[in-house]
């Protein structure tokens, strides 16, 4: 039952990047907010591949550069592109003055992001599992927890890509294995020194790796590196549909991964640390729940908010969250928790990068998943044949080498699969930039 | 095998006494796939062929949800571990 002790202003469930900045927001408005996490402490149930943004996690937390917990700032990507044995990788590398990222371990950051918001008046509940929300008159009204019900205006869902939640009120169906990939992870310790020297980067400076091929050609998945302080984390995430449908072990792709020529070397006597493995929402535009109900809205990755093509998740999570804590403090303000009022994050949401990257890359998995042995399989094959071509000295005369290797895009395959190619591949741009 | 518990063996757990991942074992009988032994990346999940039965060993799941979505029969019953239990990444 409701009474004075057990009802707030705002609960918002989950305490990662997207609850966290939320319930800040909040707090930093005056208002009174409860965030729930079910960990021991937020980050500790959390996993990524290594990477927050700078500019997004300014907008929450202004002088976090000085007083978070970060790894190293990144100054490097890196494309890999694996063959079977060999690689072409390409790097663009630069000493930004603000760096775009930082390498960071959830743990630590993300704990520290929590404890900002307790100083800024964020009441932290941690190892609490909210197991229901309360639906009143076709309002939510509050958390049902293994313990305890609690009450309150507003109802934030920041509860991970799984969220039971919002399937529970039906602001969502069930995901389909094709909407999330799974991702398995290991960090490896290496001293600081060799990371610096495999990496070539300085005690503070990272580098990224993004990873296509190898034990992965011909399948929709992509494999990550990143560089911190005292180790380095690799991982992939492949398609859940994916596994399925070929019945593969996803930690059996890592360890062939790790031991692929190109990699190998880059983590050469490290001792595993840790392995982890969370589920990354994929779904894109085109399964974004409802984001909003009668005293309820959705943040995160719980929205699906993730831009699988560039590897951003915890920025979409952080200004969601950010969106959501404004459209929740107006709505205090007129004392009014209805759908209607609680629309004004949608609108918000729209007219942010959220959506709008979300919308320009709503048929990018859709378009690669009809030609994945092609985009992801048989063509990093041929870039890499093509420069073991152009790199081959052994007194065959060039133009000769060059028409075979013509003549093999026409005869490795048919040409009107070449054709369907072309005609996906400028789909997918026409999508892209224009549609 | 052995790699994934070399694997495992990183990761810290405070195991529950009860198991928050519940198969449906008749579901689990006449299930071709058994995706669940495949995709679970800590291997939580055996078949034992002479008992027939589904074994969960629900003290190593990560809590991805890999295998819920994955369940054909889409039968498993599955919630988060207590509050107080299930995994602590320190270096996710």
């Amino acid at each position: 039952m409701e009474n004075q002790e057990n009802k707030t202003e705002v609960i918002v469930v989950g305490g990662g990047p997207a609850g966290i900045s939320c319930a800040i927001t909040l707090a930093r408005a005056g208002k009174q907010v409860i965030l729930i996490e079910r960990g021991k402490f937020s980050g500790s149930k959390n996993v990524f591949g290594g990477a927050i943004y700078a500019q997004p996690t300014r907008e929450i937390f202004p002088d976090f550069e000085e007083n978070a917990p970060l790894e190293r700032k990144n100054i490097e990507h890196k494309y890999a592109l694996l063959g079977e044995e060999d690689a072409t990788v390409i790097s663009y590398k630069k000493r930004h003055e603000n760096p775009v990222s930082y390498t960071v371990i959830r743990g630590k950051f993300d704990r520290w992001m929590a404890d900002e918001a307790k100083k800024a008046g964020v009441i932290l509940v941690e190892e609490t599992v909210v197991r229901e929300l309360i639906v009143q008159d076709g309002f939510v009204k509050g958390v049902r927890t293994e313990l305890e019900e609690y009450y309150s205006d507003i109802v934030v869902l920041a509860d991970g890509v799984n969220s039971l939640l919002a399937k529970q009120i039906g602001l969502r169906g069930d995901l389909s294995p094709e909407d999330v990939a799974l991702s398995v992870k290991e960090v490896i310790k290496l001293p600081q020194e060799v990371i610096n020297e495999r990496f070539h980067v300085n005690d503070d400076e990272g580098c990224i790796y993004e990873i296509f091929g190898g034990p992965m050609l011909g399948m929709l998945g992509l494999g990550f590196l990143y560089t911190n302080k005292n180790s380095v984390s690799i991982g992939l995430g492949v398609t859940l549909s994916e596994l399925i449908e070929k019945s593969i072990r996803p930690y059996d792709l890592l360890d062939k991964l790790k031991s692929h020529p190109e990699i190998a070397p880059l983590i050469k006597d490290g001792e595993l640390m840790e392995y982890s493995a969370h589920l990354i929402p994929e779904g894109g535009y085109k399964k974004v729940p409802l984001l909003f109900g009668a005293g309820v809205m959705v943040c995160g990755d719980a929205a699906m908010f993730v831009n699988n093509m560039h590897w951003e998740g915890t920025n979409l999570a952080m200004i969601s969250g950010k969106l959501a804590g404004e459209t929740a403090v107006i709505a205090l303000g007129k004392q009014d928790f209805s759908e209607t009022a609680l629309s004004h994050y949608q609108e918000e949401l729209e007219n942010s990068f959220i959506i709008k990257d979300l919308r320009t890359y709503q048929d990018l998995m859709g378009g690669i998943q009809e030609r994945v042995e092609e985009f992801l399989g048989y063509y990093p094959k041929k870039i890499n044949s093509f420069f073991e071509m152009f790199t081959s000295v052994d007194s065959v005369p060039k133009r000769e080498k060059y028409h075979k290797f013509i003549k093999s895009i026409f005869t490795d395959r048919k040409i009107s699969d070449l054709f369907k190619d072309f005609w996906t591949a400028v789909k997918l741009l026409w999508s892209i930039l224009i549609k | 095998m052995s790699d994934l518990e070399d694997k495992l063996y990183t990761v810290k757990y405070t195991p529950d006494t009860k198991s928050h991942l519940q198969p449906v074992q008749e579901c689990c009988r006449v299930c071709k796939s058994k995706i669940c032994t495949t995709i679970c990346p800590a291997g939580v999940y055996e078949w034992d062929e002479n008992m027939q039965k589904l074994i969960v060993n629900y003290e190593n799941c990560l809590e991805c949800g890999a295998c819920r979505i994955a369940c054909e029969s889409a039968s498993l019953g599955w919630e988060y571990p207590k509050g107080t239990k299930g995994v602590t990444f320190k270096q996710g």
